[in-house]
């Protein structure tokens, strides 16, 4: 049973087409990989699986754990357990980020972070902006590795992943990478993960990549295999390829 | 009229012990803002039309002075050089009416080079239904003094319509740095007019911080500091939240006369529930190389209430530069939505957003100055 499954999905944006007919679902433990270039809809798909009401779903249905949640709430979607780490989170001011990191563990502000708490935001180096504004004033890599603890901190059942390594440094990158990883591990949750550079593939275990094309899903395979095919015969190439795993992706 | 809409007169114990005042009206006092241990440098309450405790914290002798003004009027002689000296005694129908006669008010001066870390507090309260409050309070820094004031305005909850007009005279000498802050706590039936102006001298500093975030009848007010000396610097900060037909009318003026003054005026203002806030910002620079900023931002919830935004800005020199930036309406949904992905509900995340929004952080102010202002928004918001 797939913990998130999405069915022939069309979704609109001011009008215009994005999603043409998006279908694929993730199982307990999966970590799957999204490629496509920019503008081919990888953001407005993850906007859409948790409600964002720019995007307008003209047909098709989202299913988590097999409940139809398309017409739920933002709010209702991420307490079922679907988390989103955002390609550009916006700054929340006056709202400091240690307590939007005890929201996101459902603590009261008056709580303390556990031992484990403290170290996951010493090794995302966050300890010395808990007292600043959420993203105000933050670097690129910085805003990454605050949405992506946030996103740990919400425990969900399914993380969806946009560009997570996308201004991270080297060393950040090994450390995010590794920690989404052993969440999947230890949690049995499931994730998409968007991105453009195949680094990430390195730490954690994807099963599948896949590439996002003209509102279209393409390919079903080895992650490191498209996206080695991408660099080689650009997204158009790569899709001709048709290699598609058995498994309904 | 039922008998307990009628405001309870309140007995003075005596004045040299908090615990001579009524508790229910310490409890007030503290849900305002009033921090209640006896530890303050000094502390001043004045309730209805007298004054009821007024003291001085041993620790802090030789460096405040703090007393009921009629009481220092008598004891210093050159004090009434300062009585209308800032504020025109003939400056509206409001002042007249101090001017013709006043309950009290208290006298704060801070001496010469001394540092005062704790804030002082004063507390005005009204207990009395129907009841004209006129106070006339002074304030002098001395020379290279440094403090911080926090005052306090409240209503007892039994009052429902009262009305409170308070001159505040503020003299900063040369080096002095005064940070002010008001907090407002009216009732709903409320009308309120503080009249206030500073006067800066050499490099001295004034801030005044301004927070009114209880549903008030009618609350207006224009302070103006005079920025005399050269590089003095006035900073005013607001903090206003409207909500049950809330009407605030709050400006702030700043006059740069010294060579290289500065001015900064940072507000925010959140208007719902048929509320009406209009916020002004005037800075008029005259000196040579003064500089001046106004920041203003608004938030409006809804279609019943009114949000207005009215900057000024007079230069009259080449050398003058003044600028400012001014954003009224709606909150970002992007933001609500947001914080609804981390679990929270829309009523959640837009209180979240407002309690951020009006948070002391905007003020700049040293870090224990604005933990204490966050926990009176804390408190207030909470009400
Ligand atoms: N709010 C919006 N208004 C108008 N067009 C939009 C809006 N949001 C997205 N679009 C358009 O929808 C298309 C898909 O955008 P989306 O953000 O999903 O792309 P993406 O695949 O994530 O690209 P990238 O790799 O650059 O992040 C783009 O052409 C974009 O301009
Ligand atoms: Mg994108």
């Amino acid at each position: 049973m797939y913990l998130l499954e999405v069915a022939d999905l069309k979704v609109k944006v001011e009008n215009r087409i994005i999603l043409d007919g998006v279908s694929f679902g993730l199982k307990s433990g999966e970590i799957h990989i999204l490629f496509g270039p920019n503008g081919s809809g990888k953001t407005t798909l993850i906007g859409t699986i948790i409600g964002l009401p720019t995007y307008e779903v003209v047909s098709g249905r989202i299913l988590f754990m097999g409940e139809d949640i398309t017409g739920k709430s933002v709010d209702e979607r991420a307490k079922f357990g679907i988390g989103v780490g955002f390609q550009n989170p916006p700054e929340i001011a006056g709202v400091k980020l240690g307590d939007l990191l005890k929201f996101c563990l459902g603590k009261s502000l008056e709580d303390e972070f556990s031992e484990e708490e403290m170290r996951l935001i010493e090794a995302f180096r966050l300890k010395d902006f808990l007292k600043r504004e959420t993203h105000v004033g933050f670097s690129g890599g910085e805003r990454k590795r605050s949405e992506i603890l946030q996103l740990l901190f919400l425990k969900p059942k399914v993380l969806l992943l946009d560009e997570p390594d996308s201004g991270v440094d080297v060393e950040s990158l090994k450390i995010i990478a590794g920690e989404i990883q052993r969440y999947i591990e230890s949690s049995g949750a499931s994730a998409l993960i968007i991105t453009h550079k195949g680094d990430i593939l390195e730490y954690v275990n994807a099963k599948y990549g896949c590439v996002l094309l003209n509102g279209k899903i393409h390919c079903f395979t080895d992650p490191k295999h498209v996206y080695e095919d991408i660099k080689r015969e650009g997204y158009e190439g790569c899709i001709k390829c048709q290699v598609k795993s058995e498994e309904k992706w | 009229m039922p008998s307990e809409k009628r405001g309870e007169m309140v007995e003075l114990a005596g004045k040299d012990s908090l615990k001579s005042i009524p508790h229910k009206i310490l409890e007030e006092a503290y849900k305002a803002g009033a921090a209640s241990d006896e530890e303050r440098a000094g502390t001043f309450f004045h309730i209805d039309t007298s004054t009821v405790y007024s003291r001085v914290n041993e620790l802090f002798k030789g460096k405040v002075e703090l007393m009921d003004i009629k009481v220092a009027l008598q004891k210093y002689q050159w004090l009434s050089d300062y009585m209308w000296s800032a504020v025109p005694r003939e400056g509206d129908a409001f002042t007249r009416r101090v001017a013709e006669d006043f309950s009290g008010g208290y006298f704060l001066r801070i001496l010469p080079d001394a540092e005062v870390t704790f804030p002082l507090q004063s507390c005005m309260v009204i207990t009395q239904e129907n009841l004209e409050q006129r106070l006339h309070n002074i304030i002098i820094a001395e020379e290279n003094s440094k403090a911080h004031l926090i005052t306090s305005c409240l209503q007892h909850s039994t009052v429902t319509s009262a009305t409170h007009i308070g001159v505040t005279e503020i003299y900063v000498k040369r080096g002095a740095y005064l940070n002010s802050t008001m907090v407002h706590q009216w009732r709903e039936e409320s009308m309120v007019r503080p009249r206030s102006a500073a006067i800066i001298n050499e490099n001295g500093t004034f801030v005044s911080n301004y927070i009114c975030l209880r549903p008030v009848r009618d609350v207006q007010m224009y302070p103006v500091a005079y920025c005399m000396g050269e590089g003095s610097k006035a900073i005013f900060n607001s903090i206003l939240y409207g909500h049950r037909n809330t009407f605030m009318d709050i400006g702030s003026k700043a006059i740069l006369e010294g060579r290289e003054s500065r001015a900064e005026m940072i507000s925010r203002a959140v208007t719902r529930e048929g509320s009406k806030i209009i916020v002004r910002g005037s800075i008029e620079g005259n000196g040579q190389d003064c500089k001046g900023h106004l920041e203003c931002k608004g938030l409006i919830l809804d279609d019943e209430s009114f949000l207005q935004s009215i900057p000024e800005l007079t230069a009259r020199s080449k050398s003058i530069e003044i600028t400012h930036e001014a954003a009224v309406g709606r909150i970002s949904e992007k933001e609500i939505v947001y914080l609804m992905t981390r679990k929270l509900s829309r009523e959640q995340a837009v209180s979240l957003i407002i309690r951020g929004f009006m948070d002391a952080g905007i003020m700049g102010l040293p870090e224990t100055l604005s933990d204490e202002i966050n926990r009176i928004i804390d408190i207030a918001a909470k009400v």
